[in-house]
């Protein structure tokens, strides 16, 4: 959906094709990087637990689904991204990983698919949709890519242990044999719908890219399925439990992969795939990266925010990217950029007064289970 | 349209405040207040004895979005913090005006002008509440 003007050149929010059902059912609607989106419905812990324990469904349309296309497709997104689409062997397979500028900052996390040796589909967030595509169209003429944005498709997130079930229900009988034998990580065309198996959420799902026209019936569907709406209060809950990074909080254009818990993301090998933000990179590790982004459990009562203050005795501070209370765990938790010599316990400075809260590795949630105590 | 019972007083800032018998005060959130903060999930309640001035925050409550302060509407010293939140800080979502009470507060010196409950929904009613 393209940018909406008003006359003084002002952009005004975007709205999803859902914008008015989600007022309908009740909706509290929220900006998020310049769209207009449901918070949440109800209770933002009930849509929380619904996801954990059965199935939730977010409205994902804002953020941009982009088809590249070209002989020379694979070739350019090797350029393009940290990690190396060269992994992607198998036709459906998808992909996690940056795009960085030349000083290794992060642009924006995105994931692709691999559809055929001349299409991949990427997914971008919504707040850095217009620079991406900037970006993307810019090294993508010099290999003659075509970029496509696919406006005309919403997108739907299924979540939840009961997700995968209750959404190929939807289907056709042979498109729901077909949708339930998805690996993980793996998408597919089914009866005109991109079904992939993959989420935000740190449960097992779906996410579903559909024609815009089709995705009020379909919502109201999976409610009737027993599938609770959710909004991105829920959706970032549910996000950080399962210790994953959100896109301009954790990290961005000023913080390189290795620092921000996404070195696992970078695809060194081989040495010769000269990526966007390799040499950077390769320097930054030589060095020794001096920062890194970690979780944290609170112990005290209290809330973990982002921009508070983390203390690490003997050296020095850093701070909370991304804070919430655990609706599963029933404690604060964060993301916290410290310096690389933190231990196992740190103090967070909470309106004036030091708490203690213990550095652990993320993921806290996975599969409704706690990872950490 | 947000619950207003009509035997309270309220201020500007969301907050209600009970005359009790005994010449104390008792003093909370508004229902729309916690409807706008959505699910509580920590709530710090000042300790007895805390004396506190007219319009001084007295309270932070914390849903899974945000933390906000909690404003004295009357100047005083507490009597006591409503000692149930620590462990169920959700009471503030389902009973705002009952057992979600924040402080009990014995006033000192003049009581200034608190908003009726008319005058309250009017203002939550121009909130778009």
């Amino acid at each position: 959906m393209p940018a909406v003007l008003v006359d003084s050149g002002v952009p005004v929010t975007r709205r999803t094709p859902l914008f008015d059902l989600h007022q309908k059912l009740g909706a509290r609607m929220v900006d998020f990087g310049g769209w207009d989106m449901p918070l949440q419905y109800g209770s933002q812990i009930a849509e929380h637990h619904a996801v954990r324990r059965g199935a939730g469904v977010f409205d994902v349309s804002h953020m941009c689904v982009v088809d590249l296309k070209g002989a020379r497709v694979r070739t350019f997104l090797q350029t393009l991204l940290a990690n190396d689409v060269g992994k992607l062997k198998t036709p459906g397979k998808a992909l996690y990983g940056c795009m960085l500028n030349e000083t290794g900052g992060v642009i924006d996390d995105l994931i692709v698919y691999f559809l055929t040796d001349s299409w991949f589909r990427a997914v971008v967030n919504a707040g850095t949709r217009d620079k991406d595509l900037e970006w993307i169209r810019r090294h993508a003429a010099q290999l003659g890519i075509e970029v496509i944005e696919r406006t005309d498709l919403s997108m739907l997130a299924v979540q939840g242990p009961e997700a995968r079930a209750k959404a190929a229900s939807l289907l056709s009988p042979s498109g729901s044999t077909s949708a339930l034998a998805l690996e993980p990580f793996f998408g597919r065309e089914i009866d005109g719908w991109f079904v992939a198996r993959t989420g935000y959420t740190g449960e097992d799902g779906f996410e579903m890219m559909l024609p815009a026209t089709e995705v009020e019936r379909v919502w109201r569907a999976l409610n009737s399925a027993g599938v609770t709406s959710c909004g991105l209060g829920a959706r970032d809950t549910l996000r950080l439990e399962a210790g994953m990074n959100l896109y301009g909080s954790d990290m961005d254009e000023s913080t390189h992969p290795f620092e921000s818990a996404l070195g696992w993301t970078v695809t060194l090998d081989p040495p010769g795939r000269a990526f966007i933000g390799r040499e950077a990179l390769e320097a930054i590790r030589a060095r020794g990266p001096q920062r890194k982004l970690v979780g944290l459990l609170l112990t005290d009562r209290g809330v973990l925010r982002a921009h508070q203050r983390v203390l690490v005795s003997d050296a020095g501070s850093g701070e909370i990217t991304s804070g919430t209370f655990s609706p599963t765990l029933e404690h604060s938790i964060a993301l916290a950029r410290v310096p690389v010599a933190a231990g196992a316990s740190v103090q967070v400075d909470i309106r004036g007064k030091l708490h203690d809260a213990s550095v652990v590795r993320p993921p806290f949630v996975r599969h409704g289970k706690a990872l950490v105590s | 349209m947000s619950n207003v019972p009509s035997d309270l007083k309220y201020t500007k800032s969301h907050e209600w405040v009970r005359a009790l018998p005994d010449g104390t005060v008792e003093v909370g959130i508004t229902d729309h207040a916690q409807h706008a903060l959505g699910d509580l999930v920590f709530v710090e309640v000042p300790e007895a004895r805390r004396k506190l001035a007219a319009g001084e925050p007295f309270a932070v409550v914390e849903s899974v979005k945000a933390a906000s302060d909690v404003y004295s509407p009357i100047a005083g010293e507490v009597t006591e913090g409503n000692p149930a939140l620590a462990a169920q800080p959700e009471v503030i979502n389902s009973d705002a005006y009952g057992q979600g009470w924040l402080m009990r507060l014995r006033p000192s010196g003049a009581v200034p002008a608190l908003m009726t409950a008319a005058e309250y929904q009017k203002l939550v009613a121009e909130e778009g509440g």
